[in-house]
């Protein structure tokens, strides 16, 4: 059913009984066309942009358990496009124009706020160093601007400017950037893909991938063996498990990345804080609470939790820019499981098996490429070429050297 | 997570830094097909859900490196080395 005022006037003369669920509890079927493993945001998006641009419905989205339960519901919400590099940069920018356009496009209110990213910076030399940033992204079409001191002041009034050691000297901002609701964004896509005819199936672990002659030809399951032309792997963390059913070794590592939430408060911040001395990057929810994180607790873990230090090196970066953050009480945190790649930056590729395609390598920056990485995705398996912004995330990149590290870090994944 | 350093005994795993994998070697740099060697050894891991070897230095205690044997779904420690000649990156 269409949402709109008028549903929703409608349904409320008549006791809310005529809403229906937002997509259908599809059982499997023997055969598809594609199916995408991983029911998270890139995999729902993936079979979304199949079945719009690509006319490809006969597909199945396979979840291990329930439609939000991974990493789109456990992120920090924050879309933007503030990166560096040419084969970063414009992919990043497609994702910030189809978020533009996203609640149009799945009639569904994913809560998408241009309220803005504000990158700190705490000295002369990163100063230049955003400078540059910002220049790289006008260059690219994106919109930045380099702010003093005062008018970081003028937006966020409370930080601590004068910090002994970290004191604000201004701020890179993207105004177009900002948050969305990440739920709404899983479930809006699985409503869109659901309508055009995809099977969403939850509860369905992957447990085998069967190829001949170097062709996938389907997948086995926990709810059976399913049949299929193409199979397209989007699933994160889990990415290493997946592509070893098909004997690939892959340069990704699986890290944990913990997120924070405060009680609610009255706003406070409207818009998206980021410390350029370390790590760390707050914003506030419509319910009032605050939400935060830093870096990844920095060793392999499939464990869904990290351990106390991050909390505390979190905190004290929160501390360091905002004092009156010590005055909130915590109220949750958690983990979620990051499939970092050993330059920092993604892969949507096919691979050495014919008819199988990797979609990873998301880092800790999945959440604000997800219409870009289902767009892109969607265009390799169903033309087998890559679309054009997303050329450079290429799988061979590790072998031929055309690496794409906006960190600087090298090949070594607790560092980007 | 506490990792029992066989020098300074156990301590808490800020004290540590991690490095990574400790099952992958460097290779012969004149070996034949060294550059394909070297593209395993510096980008692909097999990231097991499970059991790994993996290698942690101990700067903020004795300084050493050490080979740890960690549970990556549960975080649970069954052993710590020292790393030898071999293990060292």
């Amino acid at each position: 059913m269409k949402y709109s005022a008028f549903a929703l006037l409608r349904e409320a003369f008549r006791g809310h009984r005529g809403w229906t669920p937002a997509w259908r509890k599809a059982e499997p079927k023997p055969h598809y066309d594609v199916v995408i493993i991983g029911g998270g945001g890139h995999g729902l998006a993936t079979a979304f942009y199949l079945a719009t641009e690509h006319g490809i419905t006969n597909v199945a989205v396979l979840e291990k358990g329930y439609i939000g339960s991974g990493n789109a519901g456990r992120n920090t919400t924050i879309i933007r496009s503030n990166y560096l590099l040419p084969g970063n940069e414009p992919f990043y920018e497609w994702s910030m124009k189809l978020w533009e356009g996203l609640e149009q496009n799945l009639n569904y209110n994913a809560m998408v706020s241009q309220r803005g990213v504000l990158n700190l910076y705490h000295s002369d030399a990163q100063r230049d160093a955003f400078a540059r940033r910002g220049n790289a992204m006008r260059l690219h079409g994106v919109d930045a601007e380099l702010l003093h001191r005062d008018g970081v002041r003028r937006m966020v009034p409370f930080l601590d400017y004068d910090n002994a050691r970290f004191p604000i000297h201004g701020g890179l901002l993207q105004r177009r950037g900002g948050t969305a609701r990440h739920d709404a964004v899983v479930w809006g896509y699985a409503r869109g893909a659901d309508t055009r005819g995809v099977d969403i199936i939850e509860n369905c672990e992957v447990t085998g991938l069967s190829i001949v002659n170097g062709r996938v030809t389907g997948v086995d399951t926990t709810r059976g063996t399913i049949r299929a032309k193409k199979v397209a792997m989007a699933v994160a963390g889990n990415t290493s498990r997946v592509a070893a059913l098909a004997g690939l070794r892959l340069p990704i590592e699986s890290h944990v990345l913990q997120a924070f939430v405060s009680e609610g408060i009255k706003p406070a911040i409207d818009c998206v804080v980021t410390f350029g001395a370390g790590h760390f990057y707050i914003s506030q929810s419509d319910k009032g609470g605050l939400v935060f994180g830093g870096d990844i607790d920095g060793y392999n873990s499939y464990a869904w939790r990290g351990n106390l230090p991050i909390v505390e090196d979190v905190l004290e970066e929160g501390m360091a820019i905002w004092p009156g953050l010590g005055r909130i009480r915590m109220l949750r945190f958690w983990g979620g499981l990051m499939d970092m790649s050993m330059d920092g930056s993604p892969i949507i590729d096919r691979t050495p098996v014919d008819g199988l395609y990797l979609n990873a390598g998301w880092c800790y920056g999945g959440f604000k490429a997800t219409p870009a990485s289902g767009w892109c995705f969607a265009h390799l398996v169903a033309r087998d070429e890559p679309y054009p912004v997303a050329a450079a995330l290429r799988l061979d990149r590790f072998a031929t050297g055309a690496l794409i590290d906006e960190r600087g870090a090298g090949a070594q994944p607790n560092l980007h | 997570m506490r990792i029992n350093c066989p020098y300074c005994g156990p301590r808490g795993n800020e004290e540590f830094a991690y490095l990574g994998d400790a099952t992958v070697r460097r290779p012969d740099p004149a070996a034949e097909d060294a550059a394909a060697q070297f593209y395993e050894y510096v980008y692909l891991r097999d990231n097991p859900a499970g059991s790994h070897r993996e290698l942690w230095y101990h700067g903020g205690g004795c300084r050493s490196w050490l080979v740890v044997t960690r549970n990556i779904r549960t975080h649970e420690i069954s052993d710590v080395a020292f790393a030898d000649a071999g293990d060292k990156p």
